[in-house]
């Protein structure tokens, strides 16, 4: 195991040191072929390379010479390089955005690279920022990428502004915490916020912040209660829905920067992907009372929105832990136990992709509905007659918790001890059988 | 047939968790006088609700984070100073989450 580490180890530094190289002779190539269309006399503010390059959006009466300049003179922000951001990022670095800031903290996992385009498998472990840039390089090295590897918050984020100045900022975030944090900062310094989101088979796109049209806040003075809020790893969602509303966020910069008018703001764009249906919905106006864009704000500065929020900036899951301590079994002593009952209470959706041999499958779902408990009490009295124990397996370890105080509950006839299996089938893989896939 | 004039298209569209996962209704609403958008958002509640109807309603109105929408505008549009716009069989309403993730 230990050896199979260090040949990896080993092998990645060989390649980021190959692919270091190879990118700079790619570089070279391309001066060299391009070199003879850099000087720039028949043509005004940019490179003959930048004519031809970005000549069929030129060749649009909206856009012409004058949008491409514009562009090239353009800051944007991106915040979250996810499902959203990465295609937002490629088709703006492919437009010629002349700075573009890439901002995130996680680092690229086996489950990102379904919607995260700018990821590829050979980028796993390494933070996000870093493959995007290196993608975003390759795709256009004349405009300057900005990688900055933080967690967007207050005081990261107050940091950033000033030191630096943006045209528009493209909201990829995956959590409210962070919609409410960059809504109030672009309406403290007047800038155009591009918001996208996507989930499941829905998308949604909108403009806050620009040209009297609502922001964030106005729509949703009150932020959701926390456990309503579903995301991702929890929801799932179809990588060409995010790559659709992302690809139209990077439209929406476009028009906003080179002020092509028809820009999203005051109505908010519905993607339902099931039906292919678009709906151009209206939106309210600004709202005068609003409590940070209103006559009369009362947020002047940035405030902590984790705890306003009452949740935590990302989409990770807090553990809960309701149980006793002789309520639980460590997942190590999984093995030893074949002949004692196993109940798995993910939804069956989930089930279905992996499980357990001899595992049951009863979802949680179903315990809270009161639905088919007639047939998990039989199977619960069948088996009471040689054994007591009964083990209650889930993804991560909260939702058996949950189910074991509901089972003690409803089964309590029944000569029998519901016990949780700590960590779940997430800890299952990471401390008994590691081909056990974590999803 | 029945002989009520409301026949109302509602979409979950985003919300549908709370609708038993059901994306599309389409309902015929008991007889009334009027039908104004708050009675139907309660009307939602107690008849289609799956679980937990503390979720799509609180304090007499819809919960944070859902954005109602009727015929493609958003519902603050039509209510401004009085919440209870007055619907028509030619309503479509749609509830929506806010944008998140
Ligand atoms: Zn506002």
């Amino acid at each position: 195991m230990a050896a199979n580490e260090q040949k990896i180890e080993k092998l990645q530094d060989e390649i980021n040191q190959l692919r270091e190289e190879l990118q700079q002779k790619e570089r070279e190539l391309f001066d060299l072929k391009f070199k003879k269309y850099h000087d720039n006399k028949y043509c005004l503010g940019l490179t003959a390379t930048d004519i031809m390059r970005y000549s069929r959006q030129m060749l649009l009466s909206q856009f012409s010479i004058t949008g491409q300049i514009v562009l090239k003179k353009s800051r944007v922000l991106i915040v979250g390089m996810g499902g959203l951001g990465c295609p937002c990022a490629l088709y703006l670095a492919a437009a010629g955005i002349g700075e573009i800031t890439i901002i995130d903290y996680d680092e690229v996992e086996l489950t990102n690279l379904h919607r995260q385009v700018l990821h590829g498998e050979n980028d796993i472990g390494i933070p996000k920022i870093l493959s995007a840039y290196n993608r975003l390089k390759n795709l256009n090295s004349n405009i300057k990428i900005i990688p900055i590897h933080t967690h967007a918050n207050s005081s990261t984020l107050t940091d950033l502004f000033k030191n630096k100045t943006f045209d528009v900022v493209v909201d990829g975030s995956d959590n409210v915490a962070t919609r409410y944090l960059l809504n109030d900062i672009c309406v403290l310094n007047n800038l155009p916020l591009v918001s996208g989101s996507a989930l499941q088979m829905e998308g949604q796109l909108t403009v806050y912040n620009y040209n009297k049209g609502p922001c964030y806040r106005c729509l949703f003075p009150v932020p959701p209660p926390p456990d309503t809020v579903m995301n991702c790893g929890d929801g799932g969602v179809l990588g060409p829905v995010p790559g659709i509303i992302g690809t139209l966020q990077a439209l929406e910069v476009i028009k906003i920067l080179t002020k092509q008018g028809g820009v999203l703001s005051s109505r908010l764009l519905t993607f339902d992907a099931c039906e292919a249906v678009f709906r151009n919905v209206k939106l309210r106006t600004r709202n005068s009372r609003c409590a940070v864009c209103g006559d009369d704000p009362t947020i002047t500065s940035l405030i902590d929105y984790e705890e306003f929020c009452g949740s935590s900036a990302h989409d990770k899951v807090i553990d809960v832990d309701i149980l006793r301590k002789d309520d639980h079994i460590p997942v190590k002593e999984l093995p030893s136990k074949p002949e004692t009952l196993l109940i798995d209470v993910r939804p069956t959706l989930e089930f279905a992709m992996c499980n357990l041999d001899n595992s049951y499958n009863f979802p949680y779902s179903y315990l809270k509905k009161g639905k088919d408990l007639d047939k998990l009490r039989k199977k619960l009295e069948d088996y009471s007659t040689n054994g007591s124990e009964v083990l209650i397996i889930c993804r991560r370890g909260n939702d058996s918790q949950r189910a074991v105080l509901q089972l003690k509950e409803i089964f309590t006839d029944l000569p029998l001890k519901f016990l949780n299996v700590l960590g779940g089938l997430y800890a299952y893989s990471n401390s008994v059988d590691a081909s056990f896939p974590i999803y | 047939m029945n002989n009520n004039a409301y026949n109302i298209n509602i979409f979950s569209g985003g919300a549908e968790l709370l609708f038993d996962n059901k994306r599309h209704y389409n309902i015929d609403l008991p007889n009334k006088d009027t039908w104004k958008l708050g009675d139907l958002l309660i009307w939602l509640r107690d008849n289609l609700l799956s679980e937990r109807p503390e979720l799509f309603i609180q304090n007499n109105s819809v919960r944070p984070g859902i954005l109602v929408l009727v015929n493609d505008s958003d519902w603050e549009l039509m209510v401004s100073s009085d919440l209870w716009y007055l619907i028509c069989s030619l309503c479509q309403i749609l509830c929506k989450y806010a944008p998140c993730p």
